[in-house]
């Protein structure tokens, strides 16, 4: 860790330039690069530490300045200093998966990074089992493994007027290779009884924060991770073990996991409350998140420079499956082309599109409409209000997740907006 | 759980409801059937470790520990250890979130509350969206104090736990005893989960996607 700290400082510095500038303003496509840092010279003390750590753990250019930025709508910290929201910066990204170290972080309980020693950490299985189990997280590694690309989303990742950039306004999903070993595995070794409906996952953090999920789900194709990306979970992902899932809207994905217990009920603990006594049409639309897909290129915020080619990329995703389709609009709505899917359609995993295109350099509003594997097609905003009877404006508020397809407007002048809103 | 009274304390305002739970294990068709280990991988937990760690409290209630309080040593309690610098005094108009509902306070989504930070709204507080006394125990007891989670011993979290239901009109009388005597159907939320796939159809539009809960 010592030996990292001076790059990483290094590195904070030349990023904070940019996320000063983005901070409340458009963030342009081609964010001027930071003054290069002066060459260390050859033979000295500084530049055999630079050997040292090129053959130790690699980083990006200097050169690359994309980093994770406080979520707009919840400043982070927030005033008390426990929220905690930051985003994928999604207009610089390519293919289906996030860099680990750009994967976006959400916690109400402030910047608490357990400090977790991997040998010392212990998962339990127990309740209405068999067998109740403790395994240490080398025996975890020891069962059969899967290794699964899966979408995490905040149940808060919305666009809303305030947010102009794809950053702000999807943000907060993020796509990653998990390996892991499935729970139905762990719950079969501990021999699940007959009544059991239910499962609580338990982190170790400060609050042992805790879910309710259906054992359906559970045995189906949730899995404890330990590694993410080809590497062990990231300590702000819940190193070293974590509940993935899959589809299920971010609080589900128990952190620092040291608990499940086999139930027969719906707990209504720690993290449930927030899903407690709502409307159950409202209920209805939480939990699971919808088909759902958004042009990261060109995007809010980007710039384009002149008439011509480009090529319009985004992401699609569904919390119910794969993704069949992506449909892409450029001329705001009235007719679809089908795009080209450019990575695999992993089920609950962010899916990379791709459609050629030529601007004429006229404004125009381009949006893209996600099908997935059961059929079911990402609605508009106007469809939403239509389906809750309520009056399309531009305060309308999606409720549960929002999946509604996101408009940018593209400028004469090349710059491009947030339309979703006007 | 239940007071001395045997008041309705733990469900404000929803009807004695024991609705059956009809969970995803039906839909998805994950079949439990006979299992016996295939790894004989870790080591099997001492009772002493799994009631270390069972502090997930159930509607039910079983997991409590022995202990019981009022809602006026929660009161006091509330000062002393502290939760009043953070919350404000009366549990309103501090810097974390208001845990009383107020009068005249919206409850409606989208409505901003006071002492809450821009984006958690009205039916996400907990005294509002849920008024359960075994969702509260678990919070306080898991949750509370900030930087001193898990130092408060069970009679403490029963007191605050009192208190809080008090203060938001749950539970009537400052001197009613909260302990840990279950009442099953004390605590259920008026709504089940359920997964049947509802689509909502719009002759000219894409059908929104629904999984839907329901209640009995």
């Amino acid at each position: 860790m010592d030996r990292k700290k001076p790059s990483r400082r290094k590195f904070l510095a030349s990023g904070a330039v940019v996320a000063g500038a983005a901070a409340g303003a458009l963030k342009p496509a081609n964010a001027q690069t930071p003054a290069p840092a002066a060459a260390p010279m050859a033979g000295t003390a500084a530049a055999k530490k630079d050997i040292k750590e090129l053959i130790a753990y690699g980083e990006r250019s200097r050169f690359v300045t994309s980093l994770r930025e406080p979520s707009e709508g919840r400043p982070s910290p927030d005033a008390f200093g426990l929220t905690f929201h930051v985003v994928t910066p999604l207009g610089e990204s390519a293919g289906s998966i996030t860099p680990s170290s750009l994967h976006y972080v959400a916690a109400h309980r402030g910047f608490y990074v357990p400090d977790i020693d991997p040998a010392k950490h212990q998962l339990m299985i127990h309740g209405m089992v068999d067998r109740p189990l403790i395994f240490t997280v080398d025996e975890v590694k020891q069962f059969p493994s899967v290794t699964r690309v899966h979408f995490l989303e905040c149940i808060g990742n919305r666009s809303n007027a305030r947010r102009n950039t794809v950053a702000q306004t999807h943000g907060m999903t993020s796509c990653s290779e998990w390996t892991g070993v499935l729970v139905s595995t762990l719950l079969r070794e501990a021999g699940v009884q007959k009544d059991a409906s239910w499962i609580v996952s338990e982190g170790d953090e400060e609050v042992k924060g805790a879910s309710s999920i259906p054992l359906g789900k559970a045995m189906d194709d949730c899995l404890v991770a330990w590694a993410q990306n080809g590497e062990p979970v990231r300590p702000q992902q819940g190193f070293p073990l974590r509940l993935i899932v899959p589809g299920f809207e971010g609080i589900y994905q128990t952190k620092y996991l040291r608990r499940i217990k086999v139930v027969d009920r719906y707990y209504m603990t720690y993290n449930d409350y927030g899903h407690l006594q709502k409307d159950p049409k409202v209920i209805a639309l939480t939990s699971q998140i919808g088909p759902k897909s958004v042009i990261t290129f060109p995007g809010g915020g980007h710039q384009l420079r002149k008439p011509g080619y480009y090529e319009i990329s985004g992401l699609a995703w569904s919390g119910a499956g794969a993704v069949k389709k992506v449909d892409v609009s450029t001329d705001g709505g009235k007719t679809w082309k089908v795009a080209e899917l450019r990575t695999p359609a992993y089920r609950m995993a962010h899916t990379r599109f791709a459609l050629p295109w030529t601007w004429d350099g006229k404004e125009c509003d381009i949006m893209s409409r996600c099908t997935d594997e059961l059929g079911t097609v990402q609605p508009t905003r106007a469809q939403v209000a239509k389906f809750w009877n309520e009056p399309l404006t531009p305060q309308f508020n999606v409720k549960g997740a929002d999946n509604t397809i996101q408009v940018w407007k593209i400028r004469a002048d090349g710059s491009v907006h947030n339309a979703n809103f006007l | 759980m239940r007071t001395s009274s045997n008041a309705r304390c733990a469900s404000a305002g929803s009807k004695k409801t024991r609705p059956t739970l009809i969970a995803f294990v039906l839909v998805l068709g994950a079949a439990v059937s006979a299992q016996s280990p295939t790894y004989h991988l870790g080591r099997t937990p001492t009772p002493d470790e799994i009631k270390a760690w069972d502090i997930a409290i159930s509607p039910d209630g079983h997991e409590l520990p022995p202990g019981h309080g009022t809602a006026k040593e929660g009161r006091d309690l509330f000062i002393e250890k502290g939760c009043s610098q953070c919350h404000g005094r009366n549990g309103e108009g501090g810097r974390a979130p208001t845990l009383i509902v107020m009068k005249g306070m919206s409850t409606a989504p989208g409505r901003p509350m006071p002492g809450m930070d821009m984006g958690i709204q009205g039916p996400g507080l907990m005294a509002v969206s849920a008024p359960f006394a075994t969702t509260m125990w678990d919070y306080i007891n898991r949750g509370m104090p900030l930087g001193r989670e898990g130092s408060l011993k069970p009679d403490e979290v029963y007191a605050l736990t009192a208190f809080l239901l008090f203060r938001n009109e749950v539970i009537k009388s400052e001197d009613e005893v909260l302990d840990d005597v279950a009442e099953a159907e004390d605590a259920e939320p008026e709504w089940i989960h359920r997964t049947s796939r509802v689509e909502a159809r719009d002759a000219a539009a894409p059908r929104l996607s629904l999984t839907l809960f329901l209640k009995p």
